[in-house]
């Protein structure tokens, strides 16, 4: 059975039996949610048509309503700049949409670069390309502390020297320069060095995002998750595959307390795609409250989880 | 039976503390060296250009670089598309706004757009009068090939100057070439001169003879000690330092010296110096008709 699943690739079995357009339709939504945010930014120097102006760090909607990403914002502060008030509306604006629906919704409904990491890692699939530098997903958040001491010391915002994800918005609007270096140093370090090497290890942007999302109200839950079948297909999706375990299995690895449905781990991106690939209809959209264990299902999952240990060792 | 699970979970704890603790310093180690790497490129890339010059408003160069969020609002204000957003491997610093006055200059719009447009403060909104705007300093800096300095009148970057005869002025200065013409220096003052590069993008030369630049590269600096005499006795309304004791010269008799007006003065000689005290008359004519002179002519 193992074998198998091994062969096909993951989610061959969601759209046989949903179909395809079911079977992708997180995805899709989020790579039409990616490109229409660019296309808005677009239609003002391509067209004529000022929506909105400016870049993901900060921008103008109609004239009237301004948007500011909090982690530039913070460090501008830690630059030691105080701030106009344009911009501190702005930032609490998109704090607090992300406070509700998740920090990490950034990433995955939002920012370019995720079509780029998504892509590699897509490749890196295809070509079964393995390796994987042993680099813990905690390094983001000292790379975050590390980008905030640095505005703190040289009284800059260095990061924006390099930070690949403000390069590539601002580029696709403003003119991107040598920006595509560094893009393809990003794509390169996916498709090679390591699964998810960027967003899922190094990106602060990210961090800041997962941080900012910590208490989020909308979460993936696998209130279903008496119906798994093992296939493996959700882990092998998802881009930050250790959030997932503790809500499907219900209990950690080293521990037999029984934890609710819902994956409470801020770096959860939000983006479903453990939703679409899953036969079995485990995963949904949904709150984060109500989280308690329905001891039946539970129990019946912790033993079946025993029998098939193996399967997730794996991982 | 009852130990060894104990052990084990012992073992196992140390081993994921000793796992986590190595994790961290990793994780650590890359972060150190990203913020380094970082910081040493951040450090090259902050010395401006001289021909980058920032938007109105700007605050200095080092708080600049803390308050810009490089969002280019102030790029889509600008009527005149004068403002740029610097690309990664421009030498601007990436993302932030610049000009190049011999492209586009700024046309010094009174409403300020891209002051207002600024979210951050980056641009400051206390300027509200563009005359106030100092993006940078005007410089003649070619006086080899510009027009006026060759004695012609070109005049054009004092024609284009938004704040003309205030900060640029054309001095009038003897032409020694021709020996009977003026020249027309064209002459830029710092406390009226906003930088807005109207003069460098004018400029009739093939390439511009009157350049916008910084103001550290543009301004020199008194000595903080210095001071202009004549500025601090018209602040003071007199003369600040002891008038001169009143010279005494030890002339011969009869003889006395006057520093500041007639200079040597005989007496019993009036003014005309007629007088037979004197070898000379006080004619020049009657010098040279004098016999003296003509003896010394004959000789020769
Ligand atoms: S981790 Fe960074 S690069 Fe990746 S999607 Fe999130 S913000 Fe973008
Ligand atoms: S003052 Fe006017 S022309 Fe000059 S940079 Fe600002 S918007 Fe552009
Ligand atoms: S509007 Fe202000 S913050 Fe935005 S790019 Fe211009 S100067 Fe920078
Ligand atoms: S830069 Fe030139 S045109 Fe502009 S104010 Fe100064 S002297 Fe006048
Ligand atoms: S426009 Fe150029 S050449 Fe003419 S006077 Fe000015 S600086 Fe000289």
């Amino acid at each position: 059975m193992n074998q198998t699943h091994a062969a096909r690739h993951p989610g061959a079995e969601a759209i046989a039996d949903k179909g395809w357009l079911a079977a992708n339709k997180w995805l899709l939504a989020r790579r039409g949610s990616q490109l229409s945010i660019l296309l808005l930014f677009m239609l003002g120097p391509w067209f004529g048509i000022w929506l909105i102006k400016g870049n993901l760090s900060s921008s103008l909607i109609l004239e009237t309503v301004p948007l500011t990403d909090p982690y530039i914002l913070l460090q501008s502060l830690f630059a030691g700049h105080t701030l106009e008030s344009t911009a501190i509306i702005g930032a609490l604006i998109v704090s607090a949409f992300y406070i509700l629906l998740g920090g990490r919704v950034y990433c995955s409904w939002v920012c370019p670069v995720n079509i780029i990491t998504d892509t590699a890692q897509w490749l890196r699939d295809h070509f079964k390309i393995t390796g994987a530098s042993s680099l813990s997903r905690n390094t983001r958040y000292w790379i975050l502390a590390a980008t905030l001491i640095l505005a703190l010391v040289t009284g800059g915002i260095g990061w924006e020297l390099v930070n690949p994800v403000s390069m590539l918005h601002r580029g696709l609007i403003f003119g991107m320069g040598l920006a595509w270096f560094i893009i393809f140093a990003v794509f390169l370090l996916d498709l090679l060095v390591s699964r998810r090497a960027w967003c899922s290890h190094l990106c602060p942007v990210g961090a800041f995002y997962s941080l900012l999302g910590t208490h989020s109200l909308i979460r993936i839950r696998a209130d279903a998750r008496d119906q798994c079948d093992d296939c493996m297909d959700c882990f092998k999706v998802c881009p930050e595959q250790q959030v997932i375990r503790p809500a499907l299995k219900g209990h950690l690895k080293d521990s037999t307390e029984i934890i609710g449905p819902v994956i409470t781990s801020s770096n959860c991106t939000n983006c479903g795609r453990c939703i679409d690939v899953c036969a079995k209809d485990v995963f949904h959209f949904g709150l984060r409250s109500n989280n308690t264990v329905n001891h039946t299902t539970n129990s019946k999952n912790i033993n079946k989880q025993h029998n098939h240990s193996s399967g997730v060792e794996v991982l | 039976m009852s130990t060894q699970p104990t052990t084990a979970r012992h073992s196992v704890t140390r081993n994921s503390r000793r796992k986590f603790l190595l994790d961290s310093a990793r994780a650590g180690g890359a972060a150190t060296l990203l913020a380094l790497g970082v910081g040493l490129y951040s450090r090259q890339s902050v010395s401006l250009p001289a021909s980058a010059i920032r938007p109105p408003g700007a605050l200095d160069e080092d708080d600049f670089l803390g308050a810009c969020v490089r969002c280019g609002l102030c790029v889509r204000d600008c009527p005149f598309d004068t403002l740029k957003l610097a690309t990664f491997g421009d030498k601007v610093t990436t993302g932030t706004p610049y000009f190049t006055a011999r492209d586009v200059p700024c046309e010094m719009c009174d409403d300020i757009p891209c002051v207002k447009a600024c979210p951050t403060g980056a641009l400051d909104h206390s300027l509200e009068n563009i005359d106030n705007a100092r993006m940078g300093l005007a410089v003649l800096i070619d006086e080899e090939n510009c027009l006026n300095f060759q004695g012609l009148r070109c005049d054009v970057c004092y024609r284009v100057c938004p704040v003309i005869d205030k900060a640029i002025t054309l001095e009038m200065k003897h032409n020694a070439r021709s020996g009977s013409h003026a020249l027309f220096i064209p002459t830029v003052h710092s406390d009226h001169c906003t930088g807005c590069g109207k003069c460098e993008r004018a400029c009739v030369l093939e390439d511009t003879a009157i350049r916008v630049m910084p103001f550290e590269l543009a301004k020199g600096e008194l000595g903080h000690h210095y001071r202009w005499g004549w500025k601090e006795k018209s602040k003071a309304g007199k003369s600040l330092v002891a008038p001169d004791v009143e010279h005494q010269y030890n002339m011969p008799q009869g003889q006395s010296y006057d520093l500041q007006g007639e200079g040597l003065i005989i007496e019993g000689k009036n003014a005309a110096g007629a007088d037979d005290a004197s070898p000379f008359g006080g004619s020049p004519l009657d010098t040279l008709n004098s016999n003296n002179f003509n003896t010394r002519g004959a000789q020769e």
